[in-house]
């Protein structure tokens, strides 16, 4: 249930959600070009890119993540502050895109809550403006001042398996490291 | 665990018994990194004793897709190499890959490669220019080439349909003829873009603080240059007086040698890298204004009778052989008779030599696309451009070697 | 070729010579490349002219129609002063594919052998630093052979996942 005291708090984040770019490859160059002066995002109020997590609202993950970088991107989802959102910006970031190899990620919402997914390759500024904009809206109608709307997501987000998946029989499952296939592991405590 | 990446290897560092140095963790994601690219400095107080690179945050399995895909689907992932200048590796790759099938392009097919390789050149400086100086602070110019970079785009939108990752280019042509609204945005772009290089050059090029941040810093020597592999401005700026499109001319270059000159540098500093790149802008310039008046006429693609290119859709629906054409092409079992041999072809990108060696097994798919990469050359040569230097020197090292993260790790 | 006839004269019946477009090569086989290779770069270098190494890379040769070694690497060498290329190919098989380094001759070679390590496990004898420059350092596998398929073995999903509610 959103309060008045929500809807006020709501209407001062969601013109102000500054990103924290994860800018890794090609859409990072488009995000790059919504920032500039064509298609300005600052009219939006998010053009303070500021690259420090504890200082932002809104990671927009541009480009694909490759398994070198799942921790790091992790590590810098759990050291943002509350309230978050996460935008997975374009084909590689949202399912892997072109790139079905034994090193992307498919879909980083397999491993970080997603709130908006902008298809494209890469995606045009018009895209992500408009990506910026619909956050804008659920942060409007969902949003709450303590950020205990966030409280009830327990449940995993991302696509359960799929018919491009390994089988059982052909994943190596070996107990330790990078070897074995996907199951749940405890999280590390981060700071 | 899984929150740890690659421990650096330390122990022979100068002094690293020694307890005052700092390690400090030039982590993958840092806005001066372009991209994600990871350095790992030992630091005493502000100078830097050692930096270690740590790269594959990007490494994406582009080489085992090439070994997926066909000639023609591949360019698709070419183009996400060097991401700013995506025209430029379509070019490279199909030099390649021409070579193996023994193609002769058409004129025109070349005149608008050349063209549009170029527009990318321009595109890659634009980018690497105002990159690095807004890690250096200066971010007017940033925008004022991210503007100029607009038009590029747009003239890229009317041509192919896309903003960058055209996928423009096919074995044997191109995917569809060059329009006149295309040409005309060619002509304004002409016209028009002497006068942001002049603004750049006016905010930069005497700025105080631009040259200070810049000037000594970084040097590499000619015999380094050469040792270490470098092309591209980083080589030419340390005085390598070596481009392929005099050297080993491709495409139009022989027909236009007369209308550029190769731009080089001497000390090899930062600050020469960058006066590097603003002259071949100019010298780009120069080529696309000679291009495009002397465009010649004629088709695109290569003869259909050749049976290596994709007939346009006329032939297709209305000729039998143009079905048999298209149907040969794009049938996974088909495709190209290729030679059982492997070849090596080179383009001069934006950032240097950029060449594929592609071995062939007669089908229509490379058995290996391997990718020479300048970035991941010219960035191993980053531990030895810091030596000595400290760490506000690292984003304008590493803005003038224009590290492209999708190149260095494929 | 000027540097065919040096060639011969030192190292006769160590390697062979083939040509393909404008491609020039020197194919040297499994068994002399371990012994041969690296005198043979140092002639074209040093008395050949051929100061910089354009290129340096691995083929899985599995499967190839015929193809008599497994792995092969590449160097692609450049007369800076002439512009001439050469290719020279050294050839090594399993089970424990080995040539030996050329970072003495040329500094750039040290990260290109690196990533023929990583990418298919063919070791370099004095290298200085070998070890993974792509792949996560705990990765076992060597991506790039014939036998790895192209989506891996499941490495790419064995993380932590992160739900909303616990962060």
């Amino acid at each position: 249930m959103v309060t008045k005291l929500d809807a006020l708090a709501n209407l001062l984040r969601k013109y102000s959600l500054w990103p924290m770019p994860f800018a890794t490859a090609c859409c990072g160059i488009e995000l790059m070009a919504t920032a500039s002066s064509r298609y300005d995002i600052a009219r939006f109020g998010a053009e303070a890119m500021r690259f420090s997590p504890r200082q932002c609202d809104v990671m927009i993950v541009a480009g694909r993540v490759v398994m070198k970088m799942v921790p790091v991107m992790q590590r810098i989802w759990l050291q943002m502050p509350e309230p978050k959102w996460c935008i997975s910006m374009g084909a590689c970031a949202s399912s892997g895109g072109v790139f079905d190899t034994y090193c992307t990620v498919q879909g980083i919402d397999r491993f970080i809550p997603v709130d908006v997914y902008i298809p494209g390759c890469p995606p045009r500024p018009e895209q992500l403006i408009r990506a910026i904009l619909d956050l804008q809206e659920k942060v409007q109608k969902t949003g709450t001042i303590d950020a205990r709307e966030f409280a009830s997501r327990t449940a995993y987000e991302g696509p359960t398996a799929l018919a491009r998946e390994l089988s059982p029989e052909e994943a190596i499952v070996a107990p330790g490291d990078y070897r074995t296939a996907t199951r749940l592991r405890s999280l590390p405590v981060v700071n | 665990m899984p929150l740890q990446t690659a421990a650096p290897v330390l122990d022979d560092v100068a002094g690293a018994d020694q307890e005052f140095l700092y390690t400090l963790n030039f982590g993958p994601q840092h806005p001066a990194t372009h991209t994600t690219l990871r350095l790992i400095l030992t630091l005493d107080g502000e100078t830097i004793v050692k930096a270690v690179p740590d790269i594959g945050y990007l490494h994406s399995g582009f080489e085992k897709l090439g070994e997926d895909l066909d000639y023609n689907q591949y360019v698709t992932i070419v183009d996400r190499m060097n991401y700013i200048s995506p025209f430029a590796n379509e070019c490279a790759w199909f030099t390649a890959v021409e070579k193996l099938l023994g193609i002769e392009l058409t004129p025109r097919c070349k005149y608008i490669r050349t063209i549009l390789a170029e527009l990318a050149r321009i595109s890659d400086h634009l980018l690497c220019v105002g990159a690095a100086a807004l890690d250096l602070g200066a971010l007017t110019a940033f925008l004022y080439a991210f503007n100029a970079r607009e038009k590029i785009y747009n003239i890229m939108e009317t041509s192919s349909g896309q903003r960058f990752h055209p996928s423009y280019a096919r074995v044997g042509g191109l995917m569809n003829d060059i329009n006149d609204d295309a040409v005309a945005q060619i002509r304004d772009f002409v016209k028009t873009f002497p006068k942001v290089h002049a603004d750049i050059v006016r905010l930069l090029n005497r700025n105080r603080i631009f040259i200070d941040r810049t000037k000594g810093i970084g040097v590499l020597s000619k015999e380094d240059a050469i040792n270490t592999s470098c092309s591209g401005p980083v080589a030419r700026a340390s005085g390598v007086v070596r481009d392929l499109r005099k050297d080993e001319p491709y495409l139009a270059y022989k027909e236009l040698a007369s209308s550029f000159k190769v731009v080089c540098g001497k000390a090899g500093d930062c600050y020469n890298r960058y006066l590097v790149r603003m002259g071949e802008m100019l010298e780009s310039w120069k080529i696309i204004a000679a291009a495009v008046e002397n465009l010649p006429a004629g088709p695109v693609n290569v003869d259909l009778n050749d049976k290596l290119t994709i007939p346009d859709k006329t032939a297709t629906y209305r000729s039998i052989e143009g079905l048999i054409q298209h149907f040969e092409l794009f049938m996974w079992n088909r495709r190209w008779e290729t030679p059982v041999e492997e070849v090596y072809g080179a383009n001069e990108t934006a950032n240097g030599e950029l060449g594929f060696y592609v071995v062939a097994d007669g089908s229509g798919k490379a058995f290996r696309a391997r990718t020479r990469p300048p970035s991941f050359i010219h960035f191993a040569i980053f531990p030895l451009l810091m030596e000595g230097h400290q760490i506000s020197d690292v984003p304008a090292i590493l803005g003038s070697l224009n590290i492209i993260a999708a190149e260095l790790d494929r | 070729m000027p540097y065919l006839d040096t060639l011969n004269a030192k190292f006769a019946g160590a390697f062979t010579t083939s040509a393909f477009r404008d491609n020039q090569r020197v194919l040297v086989n499994a068994e002399r490349a371990p012994t041969v290779i690296f005198a043979l770069l140092k002639c074209l270098k040093e008395e050949c002219g051929f100061d910089m190494l354009a290129e340096l890379g691995g083929i899985d040769y599995l499967n190839y129609p015929d193809a008599t070694d497994r792995y092969c690497v590449v160097y692609g060498l450049t007369n800076t002063t002439t512009g001439e290329r050469v290719f020279v190919k050294a050839f090594a098989n399993d089970p424990e594919p080995e040539l030996p380094s050329v970072t003495a001759l040329w500094k750039g070679a040290d990260w290109m052998e690196r990533e023929v390590y990583d990418m298919y496990g063919v070791r370099f004898t004095g290298h200085p630093d070998l070890r993974r420059i792509l792949m996560p350092s705990e990765y076992t596998a060597f991506p790039l052979r014939k036998d790895y398929p192209l989506r891996g073995y499941g490495e790419r999903h064995n993380f932590p996942i992160v739900t909303r509610a616990e962060s």
